[in-house]
Protein backbone atom coordinates (compact mmCIF):
# COMPACT_ATOMS: atom_id res chain seq x y z
CA UNK A 1 0.00 0.00 0.00
CA UNK A 2 1.10 3.34 -0.72
CA UNK A 3 0.35 6.72 1.28
CA UNK A 4 2.00 8.85 -1.54
CA UNK A 5 0.16 12.18 -1.59
CA UNK A 6 -2.91 12.95 -3.98
CA UNK A 7 -0.92 15.85 -6.10
CA UNK A 8 -0.62 15.28 -9.55
CA UNK A 9 2.53 13.92 -10.63
CA UNK A 10 4.39 15.79 -13.29
CA UNK A 11 2.61 15.73 -16.38
CA UNK A 12 4.84 14.73 -19.22
CA UNK A 13 4.25 13.08 -22.53
CA UNK A 14 5.65 10.02 -21.92
CA UNK A 15 4.22 7.50 -19.18
CA UNK A 16 6.39 7.45 -15.87
CA UNK A 17 8.82 3.86 -15.20
CA UNK A 18 7.28 1.36 -13.64
CA UNK A 19 3.58 1.50 -14.77
CA UNK A 20 2.35 -1.52 -16.39
CA UNK A 21 0.14 0.26 -19.17
CA UNK A 22 -2.17 -3.10 -19.73
CA UNK A 23 -3.48 -2.58 -15.80
CA UNK A 24 -4.28 1.34 -16.66
CA UNK A 25 -6.74 2.82 -18.52
CA UNK A 26 -4.85 6.29 -19.68
CA UNK A 27 -5.92 9.85 -20.88
CA UNK A 28 -3.63 11.72 -22.46
CA UNK A 29 -3.74 15.38 -24.14
CA UNK A 30 -1.62 18.07 -25.15
CA UNK A 31 -3.40 21.64 -25.01
CA UNK A 32 -2.66 24.58 -27.37
CA UNK A 33 -2.93 28.16 -27.92
CA UNK A 34 -3.27 28.89 -24.38
CA UNK A 35 -1.30 30.05 -20.93
CA UNK A 36 -2.13 28.50 -17.68
CA UNK A 37 -4.79 25.94 -17.73
CA UNK A 38 -6.30 22.93 -16.03
CA UNK A 39 -7.20 19.82 -17.20
CA UNK A 40 -10.36 18.11 -15.08
CA UNK A 41 -11.91 14.76 -15.64
CA UNK A 42 -15.33 14.27 -15.26
CA UNK A 43 -16.91 10.82 -14.80
CA UNK A 44 -20.20 10.09 -16.96
CA UNK A 45 -22.39 11.80 -14.31
CA UNK A 46 -20.64 14.53 -14.67
CA UNK A 47 -18.95 14.74 -11.11
CA UNK A 48 -15.52 15.45 -10.70
CA UNK A 49 -12.99 12.91 -10.59
CA UNK A 50 -9.56 14.70 -11.09
CA UNK A 51 -7.83 17.50 -11.71
CA UNK A 52 -4.01 18.57 -13.46
CA UNK A 53 -2.13 21.37 -13.96
CA UNK A 54 -1.47 21.32 -17.73
CA UNK A 55 2.26 21.41 -18.05
CA UNK A 56 4.38 23.77 -19.99
CA UNK A 57 4.27 21.68 -22.83
CA UNK A 58 0.47 21.50 -23.04
CA UNK A 59 0.24 17.83 -21.65
CA UNK A 60 -2.22 16.48 -19.40
CA UNK A 61 -2.63 12.94 -18.18
CA UNK A 62 -5.13 10.37 -16.41
CA UNK A 63 -5.38 7.35 -14.70
CA UNK A 64 -8.95 6.45 -15.48
CA UNK A 65 -11.41 3.21 -15.49
CA UNK A 66 -12.61 1.82 -18.89
CA UNK A 67 -15.73 3.98 -20.19
CA UNK A 68 -17.10 7.29 -21.00
CA UNK A 69 -15.38 10.59 -19.63
CA UNK A 70 -14.81 14.23 -20.21
CA UNK A 71 -12.21 15.85 -19.97
CA UNK A 72 -12.71 19.85 -19.01
CA UNK A 73 -9.85 21.90 -19.87
CA UNK A 74 -10.20 26.04 -17.88
CA UNK A 75 -8.19 28.34 -19.15
CA UNK A 76 -7.17 32.08 -17.83
CA UNK A 77 -9.31 34.32 -19.77
CA UNK A 78 -12.92 32.65 -18.49
CA UNK A 79 -11.90 29.56 -21.23
CA UNK A 80 -13.49 26.47 -20.45
CA UNK A 81 -14.06 23.39 -23.23
CA UNK A 82 -15.05 19.86 -22.66
CA UNK A 83 -13.93 16.93 -24.64
CA UNK A 84 -15.95 13.47 -24.42
CA UNK A 85 -12.90 10.81 -24.10
CA UNK A 86 -13.79 7.15 -23.76
CA UNK A 87 -10.66 4.84 -22.05
CA UNK A 88 -9.98 1.56 -22.75
CA UNK A 89 -7.95 -0.87 -20.78
CA UNK A 90 -4.51 -1.30 -21.73
CA UNK A 91 -4.57 1.78 -24.22
CA UNK A 92 -3.83 5.69 -24.31
CA UNK A 93 -6.85 7.90 -25.18
CA UNK A 94 -5.13 10.47 -27.03
CA UNK A 95 -6.51 13.81 -27.25
CA UNK A 96 -5.51 17.11 -28.98
CA UNK A 97 -6.83 20.27 -28.38
CA UNK A 98 -6.60 23.42 -30.13
CA UNK A 99 -7.92 26.70 -27.92
CA UNK B 1 -15.82 30.53 12.46
CA UNK B 2 -16.85 32.01 9.63
CA UNK B 3 -16.36 32.79 6.30
CA UNK B 4 -15.44 36.11 6.96
CA UNK B 5 -13.13 34.97 9.47
CA UNK B 6 -11.87 31.55 7.80
CA UNK B 7 -11.23 33.32 3.74
CA UNK B 8 -9.88 35.83 1.90
CA UNK B 9 -9.64 36.59 -1.65
CA UNK B 10 -7.00 37.44 -3.95
CA UNK B 11 -7.68 41.41 -3.38
CA UNK B 12 -7.00 41.07 0.21
CA UNK B 13 -3.85 39.22 -0.25
CA UNK B 14 -2.60 41.56 -2.48
CA UNK B 15 -3.54 44.51 -0.71
CA UNK B 16 -1.79 42.58 2.42
CA UNK B 17 1.79 41.22 0.87
CA UNK B 18 3.56 43.53 3.02
CA UNK B 19 1.79 44.05 6.04
CA UNK B 20 3.57 43.11 9.12
CA UNK B 21 1.89 40.03 11.30
CA UNK B 22 0.45 38.28 7.96
CA UNK B 23 2.54 35.36 6.45
CA UNK B 24 1.87 33.84 3.31
CA UNK B 25 2.49 30.35 3.10
CA UNK B 26 1.82 28.06 0.16
CA UNK B 27 1.40 24.46 0.93
CA UNK B 28 1.73 21.59 -1.98
CA UNK B 29 3.10 18.37 -1.73
CA UNK B 30 4.96 19.14 -4.60
CA UNK B 31 7.22 22.27 -3.65
CA UNK B 32 8.21 22.56 -7.79
CA UNK B 33 5.05 24.47 -8.32
CA UNK B 34 6.22 26.96 -5.17
CA UNK B 35 9.97 26.88 -7.10
CA UNK B 36 8.96 27.57 -10.61
CA UNK B 37 6.08 30.66 -8.82
CA UNK B 38 4.63 31.55 -5.75
CA UNK B 39 2.74 34.52 -4.54
CA UNK B 40 5.60 37.28 -3.50
CA UNK B 41 6.46 36.75 0.44
CA UNK B 42 4.94 33.50 0.46
CA UNK B 43 7.48 30.97 2.23
CA UNK B 44 6.56 26.80 1.48
CA UNK B 45 5.71 24.23 3.46
CA UNK B 46 5.79 20.90 1.57
CA UNK B 47 2.91 18.75 2.85
CA UNK B 48 4.56 15.57 2.81
CA UNK B 49 7.94 16.32 4.22
CA UNK B 50 7.56 18.97 6.04
CA UNK B 51 3.92 18.07 7.65
CA UNK B 52 4.56 13.81 8.18
CA UNK B 53 6.48 11.82 10.32
CA UNK B 54 9.27 10.43 8.42
CA UNK B 55 9.33 7.07 9.99
CA UNK B 56 5.63 6.66 11.29
CA UNK B 57 2.24 7.10 9.35
CA UNK B 58 1.44 9.88 11.48
CA UNK B 59 1.99 14.14 12.03
CA UNK B 60 5.27 15.12 13.47
CA UNK B 61 4.85 16.12 16.68
CA UNK B 62 4.32 18.87 18.74
CA UNK B 63 8.18 19.73 19.16
CA UNK B 64 8.46 19.33 15.46
CA UNK B 65 5.77 21.55 14.33
CA UNK B 66 7.38 24.05 16.74
CA UNK B 67 10.34 23.76 14.99
CA UNK B 68 8.84 24.30 11.34
CA UNK B 69 7.10 27.22 12.37
CA UNK B 70 10.08 29.20 14.01
CA UNK B 71 12.52 28.14 11.18
CA UNK B 72 9.84 29.22 8.64
CA UNK B 73 9.90 32.74 10.55
CA UNK B 74 5.93 32.39 11.66
CA UNK B 75 5.11 33.99 15.26
CA UNK B 76 2.35 32.71 17.68
CA UNK B 77 0.44 35.96 16.68
CA UNK B 78 0.77 36.35 13.17
CA UNK B 79 -2.08 35.82 10.63
CA UNK B 80 -1.18 32.90 8.52
CA UNK B 81 -3.04 33.06 5.17
CA UNK B 82 -2.94 29.35 3.39
CA UNK B 83 -3.24 28.73 -0.47
CA UNK B 84 -1.99 26.64 -2.35
CA UNK B 85 -2.84 24.41 -5.93
CA UNK B 86 -5.32 21.14 -6.18
CA UNK B 87 -8.16 23.50 -4.79
CA UNK B 88 -6.65 24.06 -2.08
CA UNK B 89 -6.61 20.67 -0.94
CA UNK B 90 -2.60 20.68 1.03
CA UNK B 91 -4.04 24.34 2.40
CA UNK B 92 -7.48 22.99 3.65
CA UNK B 93 -5.53 20.20 5.19
CA UNK B 94 -2.72 22.36 6.61
CA UNK B 95 -5.34 24.87 7.49
CA UNK B 96 -6.51 21.66 9.60
CA UNK B 97 -3.37 21.11 10.46
CA UNK B 98 -2.36 24.56 12.49
CA UNK B 99 -5.77 24.23 14.04
CA UNK B 100 -5.21 21.11 15.67
CA UNK B 101 -1.92 22.53 17.40
CA UNK B 102 -3.89 25.76 18.38
CA UNK B 103 -2.75 28.15 15.70
CA UNK B 104 -6.37 29.98 16.12
CA UNK B 105 -5.41 32.87 13.36
CA UNK B 106 -5.09 31.01 10.35
CA UNK B 107 -7.19 31.88 6.86
CA UNK B 108 -7.27 30.48 3.36
CA UNK B 109 -7.14 32.13 0.08
CA UNK B 110 -10.26 31.55 -1.60
CA UNK B 111 -9.55 29.55 -4.45
CA UNK B 112 -5.82 29.49 -3.91
CA UNK B 113 -3.20 29.00 -6.68
CA UNK B 114 -5.63 28.17 -8.92
CA UNK B 115 -7.68 31.18 -8.96
CA UNK B 116 -4.61 33.17 -8.63
CA UNK B 117 -3.07 31.92 -11.79
CA UNK B 118 -6.26 31.71 -13.85
CA UNK B 119 -6.42 36.07 -12.41
CA UNK B 120 -3.14 35.90 -14.25
CA UNK B 121 -1.85 37.63 -11.10
CA UNK B 122 1.98 38.17 -10.31
CA UNK B 123 3.70 35.15 -9.18
CA UNK B 124 7.82 35.56 -8.42
CA UNK B 125 10.43 33.11 -7.75
CA UNK B 126 12.62 34.92 -5.10
CA UNK B 127 12.51 33.29 -1.88
CA UNK B 128 11.53 35.82 0.86
CA UNK B 129 13.67 35.79 3.87
CA UNK B 130 11.97 35.66 7.43
CA UNK B 131 14.01 35.90 10.45
CA UNK B 132 13.46 32.84 12.42
CA UNK B 133 11.01 32.78 15.53
CA UNK B 134 10.57 31.01 18.75
CA UNK B 135 7.21 29.13 17.99
CA UNK B 136 4.94 27.36 21.13
CA UNK B 137 2.59 25.06 20.01
CA UNK B 138 -0.75 23.86 21.72
CA UNK B 139 -1.26 19.64 22.50
CA UNK B 140 -3.19 18.48 19.54
CA UNK B 141 -6.85 18.87 19.87
CA UNK B 142 -8.65 15.78 19.20
CA UNK B 143 -12.09 17.59 19.22
CA UNK B 144 -10.70 17.65 15.35
CA UNK B 145 -9.21 14.65 14.69
CA UNK B 146 -10.73 11.14 14.07
CA UNK B 147 -9.50 7.86 14.12
CA UNK B 148 -10.37 4.38 13.37
CA UNK B 149 -12.30 2.98 15.99
CA UNK B 150 -14.08 6.04 16.34
CA UNK B 151 -15.21 6.04 12.34
CA UNK B 152 -16.03 1.78 12.82
CA UNK B 153 -18.15 3.17 16.40
CA UNK B 154 -20.06 6.01 14.16
CA UNK B 155 -21.54 3.54 11.42
CA UNK B 156 -25.13 3.85 11.07
CA UNK B 157 -24.81 6.29 14.59
CA UNK B 158 -23.08 9.51 13.21
CA UNK B 159 -23.00 11.34 9.82
CA UNK B 160 -20.01 10.05 7.87
CA UNK B 161 -19.14 11.80 4.59
CA UNK B 162 -17.07 10.12 1.99
CA UNK B 163 -15.72 12.69 -0.19
CA UNK B 164 -14.32 10.99 -3.01
CA UNK B 165 -15.04 10.68 -6.52
CA UNK B 166 -17.97 8.69 -7.21
CA UNK B 167 -15.77 5.85 -9.19
CA UNK B 168 -13.90 5.99 -5.60
CA UNK B 169 -16.82 5.29 -3.32
CA UNK B 170 -18.42 2.85 -5.35
CA UNK B 171 -14.84 1.03 -5.97
CA UNK B 172 -14.12 1.35 -9.15
CA UNK B 173 -10.84 3.66 -8.51
CA UNK B 174 -8.46 3.68 -6.11
CA UNK B 175 -7.47 6.17 -5.56
CA UNK B 176 -7.87 9.75 -7.75
CA UNK B 177 -7.70 10.09 -11.47
CA UNK B 178 -4.43 11.27 -12.16
CA UNK B 179 -2.89 9.05 -10.23
CA UNK B 180 -2.14 5.18 -10.91
CA UNK B 181 -4.20 2.87 -9.91
CA UNK B 182 -2.52 0.78 -8.22
CA UNK B 183 -3.04 0.75 -4.35
CA UNK B 184 -3.46 -2.87 -2.76
CA UNK B 185 -6.05 -1.87 -0.02
CA UNK B 186 -9.96 -3.50 -0.66
CA UNK B 187 -12.03 -0.89 -2.84
CA UNK B 188 -15.45 0.63 -1.63
CA UNK B 189 -16.40 2.63 1.31
CA UNK B 190 -17.49 2.94 5.25
CA UNK B 191 -21.02 1.34 5.57
CA UNK B 192 -23.80 3.93 5.58
CA UNK B 193 -21.35 6.67 4.90
CA UNK B 194 -23.19 9.26 2.19
CA UNK B 195 -20.75 10.27 -0.77
CA UNK B 196 -20.23 13.91 -0.72
CA UNK B 197 -17.57 14.19 -3.26
CA UNK B 198 -15.41 17.43 -1.79
CA UNK B 199 -15.22 19.28 -5.66
CA UNK B 200 -19.19 19.83 -4.97
CA UNK B 201 -18.38 22.70 -2.56
CA UNK B 202 -16.03 24.25 -4.85
CA UNK B 203 -16.74 26.49 -8.28
CA UNK B 204 -14.44 25.42 -11.39
CA UNK B 205 -12.21 28.41 -10.14
CA UNK B 206 -11.50 26.87 -7.16
CA UNK B 207 -13.34 29.37 -4.92
CA UNK B 208 -16.03 27.98 -2.60
CA UNK B 209 -19.72 27.95 -3.57
CA UNK B 210 -21.97 29.99 -1.35
CA UNK B 211 -23.30 29.27 2.43
CA UNK B 212 -26.39 28.77 1.18
CA UNK B 213 -25.80 26.54 -1.72
CA UNK B 214 -23.67 24.40 1.04
CA UNK B 215 -25.91 23.91 3.56
CA UNK B 216 -28.62 23.01 0.79
CA UNK B 217 -25.33 20.18 -0.71
CA UNK B 218 -24.89 18.34 2.37
CA UNK B 219 -28.58 18.52 3.83
CA UNK B 220 -29.59 17.22 0.29
CA UNK B 221 -27.31 15.07 0.22
CA UNK B 222 -28.60 13.45 3.77
CA UNK B 223 -26.25 15.05 6.14
CA UNK B 224 -27.98 15.42 9.65
CA UNK B 225 -26.45 18.78 10.95
CA UNK B 226 -28.10 17.68 14.37
CA UNK B 227 -25.38 14.59 14.71
CA UNK B 228 -21.42 14.26 14.73
CA UNK B 229 -19.42 14.25 11.59
CA UNK B 230 -16.47 12.52 10.29
CA UNK B 231 -14.87 13.20 7.03
CA UNK B 232 -12.82 10.76 5.48
CA UNK B 233 -11.24 10.91 1.98
CA UNK B 234 -8.17 8.74 0.83
CA UNK B 235 -5.58 10.55 3.11
CA UNK B 236 -7.48 13.10 4.79
CA UNK B 237 -6.58 15.97 2.15
CA UNK B 238 -9.46 16.33 0.64
CA UNK B 239 -11.83 15.76 3.73
CA UNK B 240 -9.69 18.77 5.17
CA UNK B 241 -11.54 20.61 2.56
CA UNK B 242 -14.98 19.31 3.57
CA UNK B 243 -14.08 19.50 7.12
CA UNK B 244 -12.99 23.08 6.63
CA UNK B 245 -16.24 23.78 4.61
CA UNK B 246 -18.49 22.16 7.72
CA UNK B 247 -16.86 22.91 10.51
CA UNK B 248 -15.26 26.67 9.66
CA UNK B 249 -17.65 28.17 7.18
CA UNK B 250 -21.11 26.83 8.26
CA UNK B 251 -20.16 26.79 11.70
CA UNK B 252 -21.38 22.97 12.66
CA UNK B 253 -20.06 21.64 15.87
CA UNK B 254 -18.40 18.23 16.31
CA UNK B 255 -16.75 17.96 12.84
CA UNK B 256 -13.64 15.49 12.73
CA UNK B 257 -11.22 14.94 9.82
CA UNK B 258 -10.48 11.65 9.21
CA UNK B 259 -6.67 11.47 8.33
CA UNK B 260 -5.79 7.59 8.32
CA UNK B 261 -9.16 7.49 5.39
CA UNK B 262 -9.24 5.09 2.74
CA UNK B 263 -5.97 3.77 2.63
CA UNK B 264 -6.08 2.60 6.50
CA UNK B 265 -9.71 1.71 6.58
CA UNK B 266 -9.59 -0.15 3.31
CA UNK B 267 -6.48 -2.26 4.82
CA UNK B 268 -8.20 -2.95 7.84
CA UNK B 269 -9.09 -6.95 8.95
CA UNK B 270 -11.64 -7.57 10.38
CA UNK B 271 -14.34 -3.89 9.71
CA UNK B 272 -17.06 -3.81 7.50
CA UNK B 273 -16.99 -2.57 3.85
CA UNK B 274 -19.36 -1.78 1.21
CA UNK B 275 -19.28 -1.43 -2.15
CA UNK B 276 -21.56 0.28 -4.81
CA UNK B 277 -23.99 3.21 -4.66
CA UNK B 278 -24.82 4.48 -1.09
CA UNK B 279 -27.69 2.52 0.50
Amino acid sequence: MTTQGCAAPEQTVALPAGIDLATQSVIQGVVTGVGTAYARLLDHSGEFTGEVVVSEEGVFRFFAAPGDWTVRIIASGGITKDIPVEAKLGEVAKLSIAL
Amino acid sequence: MSRSAALVDADWVEANLDTPGVVLVEVDEDTSAYDKGHIRTAVKIDWKKDLQDPVRRDFVDKAGFEALLSERGIANDDTVILYGGNNNWFAAYAYWYFKLYGHDNVKLLDGGRKKWELDSRELVTDVPSRPATSYTAQEQNLSLRAFRDEVVASIGKQNLVDVRSPDEFTGKLLAPAHLPQEQAQRAGHVPTARNIPWSKAANDDGTFRSDDDLKALYAGEGVDFGKDTIAYCRIGERSAHTWFVLHELLEQANVKNYDGSWTEYGSLVGVPVELGEAR
